[in-house]
């Protein structure tokens, strides 16, 4: 493939001093979010937070009819974005025969409030959370005797990577995007000229442009309260601690143990999902804990820094200029008539 | 809204990609391909997973006329340069003088329409705050500023008919810096997770070269005498055959990226510059044998808008790839496949 041999870290592979190399002498130790989304509970805290703090204007308030989950996507005016999943599969171990094909819900909502068995008042239904008492467990009732359900939500709040090797600082070309001592990426708002390359070059989706302003904004981790010792808003305000803040080194090794935990507690699909120096990005800055695999929860299953082939792309672009001029050249050499 | 309707008969109208995906392995769906166009899939129908269809990337935000013209434009006055060089030191003015004028139009209508596309066009200036080589938008700037003034300063010569060793001198230069000019702008598009940009970025160089090479050839042969368009012809017909040759490489390399260049739009725009392309170069041929001023202009045309056409194409291409997922995952879970992950 050509560009996979590591280039000294400065623009692919493993880069354990990302402030080091940008330039810090004796940076800080690098900070970064874990987002553990198996208790992540979709109640949109950070996203709140994040806009009170950093005056993020609105984003459009619509309705989109596909899930719980308004907002969509990171962008401009989107710097925490909770995703929100519906799937037809069980948190835990799989419960086999709770399927009810056979029970008809039009018939079901039509006995709404008039049968002792259905909600409403004076209906003899369960709490929640808990199967009918001497119904038919697994066979019409959605739980299955230990509670859980057939369907699962997944929540997962998605944020900028702060890459090791982040593309959209690689090509801003007027340095309006650049490395913290922190080891984060920040645009400086007050350079920016709305080049809007950034915004193709990042392979996570992003940053993007502010249309009314030109300028293209995203996640600061905080860059303002972190010089302050504070822990950025939306791990501030998490109130089931989905969002970890700490040095990324640290937050690495909590995300190690809490995968052996759930894998131990029989939930086999939890997987780290950025957290490894050796992938194609060198490393994200805010790694999550996934339940299922990265494109359901919008994000890409491998991604690469586009960077990794400028060499490879700078030679071959030389050498087409090259030919178009060895082709001109031909083209005024007299023939012979 | 119209979303799916909920019958008793189960879920009807629901629109592919929107339908909750579940777990690593079941239930991935067969997502409906293309724009039902009927057109031949060069890949067998691709099985993925996405957030409820939305793209991974973020869109890119520039404007396709800003855009696809800068690059239209940087590759028009580029090879232009070189005709107008070539014309100069052969003795050929007819054809000097009009490369001369339409590499700096062409130049100024480009920096022009970038400026243009800038969130804050005043803030022009602050590419020139740095010079980044892993930024080809930064490396572009700062040739552009070397490279447009020796084109108007050649120009500016040639119209006054004075100072000519200055504007030998600035039209030597200017062909110096013509052809990273006409080809820089590939690294510019490839250099993004686009995955019709990104993927090409060996050949697309190539084929924005050959392209370069028609239209200033193109606008030669519609502006120069007769007697004195011959390179003008050969440059043309030589470009052409690089474009498409370089063009069919690109695509076989791409692997499933190269199929929004097959879809919709782009792929008209393509198909058209492909055809005005191959056509000019025959025209060109013809016109160089019954010395016919008005082949040389319909030649000088057809190659003037395939060049436009190819830029726009290959721009929407691209931005089609960023908005559909499938781009995005598809040849990324390959990969990991591979990998054996
Ligand atoms: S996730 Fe995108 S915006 Fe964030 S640092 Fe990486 S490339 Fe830049
Ligand atoms: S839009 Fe702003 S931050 Fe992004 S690349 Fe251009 S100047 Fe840099």
């Amino acid at each position: 493939m050509g560009g996979d041999e590591d280039r000294g870290g400065l623009l692919y592979g493993p880069q354990p001093d990302v402030a080091g190399a940008a330039g810090y002498p004796d940076a800080p130790p690098r900070m970064g979010f874990f987002t553990d989304t198996s208790v992540c509970i979709g109640c949109k805290a950070c996203e709140v937070a994040c806009k009170e703090w950093n005056a993020v204007p609105e984003d459009g308030l619509e309705l989109t009819g596909m899930s719980y989950d308004n907002t969509q996507g990171l962008g401009a005016d989107t710097w925490r974005h909770v995703a929100f999943i519906e799937q037809r599969k069980p948190f835990g171990g799989q419960e086999p025969g709770v399927a009810h094909d056979d029970v008809d819900v039009f018939a079901a909502a039509a006995r709404l409030g008039t049968d002792a068995g259905s909600p409403g008042p004076g209906s003899t239904a369960p709490p929640p959370g808990q199967a009918p008492a001497g119904a038919p467990a697994g066979r019409i009732s959605p739980l299955s005797p230990d509670g859980r359900t057939e369907l699962r939500w997944l929540m997962a709040s998605d944020v900028c990577k702060h890459c090791t090797h982040a593309a959209c600082l690689d090509v801003c070309p007027t340095g309006a995007l650049f490395r913290t001592e922190f080891g984060t990426v920040v645009v400086q708002e007050d350079v920016c000229n709305g080049c809007g390359y950034c915004v193709p070059a990042c392979p996570y989706g992003v940053i993007d442009q502010r249309e009314d302003d030109g300028r293209v904004w995203k996640c600061t981790l905080c860059y303002d309260r972190l010089g302050a010792g504070m822990e950025p808003a939306c791990a501030k305000s998490c109130p089931t601690e989905s969002i970890q803040f700490g040095p990324l080194e640290e937050l690495r090794e909590r995300a190690r143990a809490r995968v052996a935990q759930l894998h131990a507690a029989g939930v086999p699909d939890a997987r780290l999902y950025g957290e490894s120096p050796d992938d194609g990005v060198g490393g994200d800055g805010a790694f999550f804990l996934l339940l299922d695999e990265p494109e359901v929860y919008g994000l890409p299953p491998d991604p690469v820094v586009t960077t990794r082939d400028l060499p490879d792309m700078w030679r071959h672009a030389a050498l087409a200029a090259l030919s178009l001029a060895a082709l001109a050249a031909g083209s005024f050499v007299r023939r012979p008539r | 809204m119209s979303g799916p309707d909920v019958t008793r008969d189960g879920v009807q109208g629901a629109r592919p990609g929107r339908q909750a995906p579940t777990g690593a392995h079941a239930g991935r769906r067969r997502r409906r391909r293309g724009r039902g166009r009927g057109e031949q899939p060069m890949v067998p129908d691709a099985v993925f997973s996405s957030y409820y269809g939305k793209p991974v990337l973020n869109r890119p935000t520039w404007k396709a006329l800003d855009i696809a013209g800068y690059l239209y434009l940087g590759g028009l006055a580029g090879a232009s340069s070189l005709l107008a060089a070539g014309g100069q030191f052969t003795g050929r003015p007819g054809l000097a003088a009009p490369a001369k004028l339409g590499a700096a139009g062409a130049i100024s209508l480009s920096l022009a329409a970038l400026v243009h596309d800038l969130g804050r066009p005043a803030r022009f200036l602050n590419m020139l705050r740095v010079f980044k080589p892993t930024s080809p938008m930064s490396v572009g700037s700062w040739l552009l500023v070397g490279y447009a003034p020796l084109n108007l300063a050649a120009a500016a010569a040639e119209v006054a008919g004075r100072y000519r060793l200055l504007g030998s001198a600035a039209t030597a230069a200017a062909a110096v810096l013509g052809p990273a000019v006409a080809t820089y702008t590939a690294v510019l598009l490839s250099d993004t997770a686009v995955p019709s940009w990104h993927e090409g970025y060996r050949q697309l160089p190539f084929v924005f070269a050959g392209s370069a090479a028609t239209a200033a050839s193109g606008l030669a042969l519609v502006a120069a005498p007769a007697a004195e368009a011959g390179p003008a012809r050969r440059m043309g017909v030589l470009g052409a055959a690089l474009e498409l040759a370089a063009f069919r490489a690109m695509k076989r390399h791409m692997g499933l990226a190269a199929e929004p260049l097959e879809q919709g739009g782009a792929h008209r725009l393509l198909r058209a510059a492909e055809a005005l392309t191959a056509g000019g170069a025959a025209l060109a041929v013809l016109s160089g044998r019954m010395r016919d001023r008005r082949l040389a202009v319909a030649a000088g045309a057809a190659w003037l808008t395939g060049s436009a056409a190819l830029r726009f194409g290959v721009f929407h291409a691209g931005v089609a790839s960023a908005e559909d997922p499938k781009y995005t995952v598809v040849p990324q879970r390959e990969r990991l496949r591979a990998r054996g992950r």
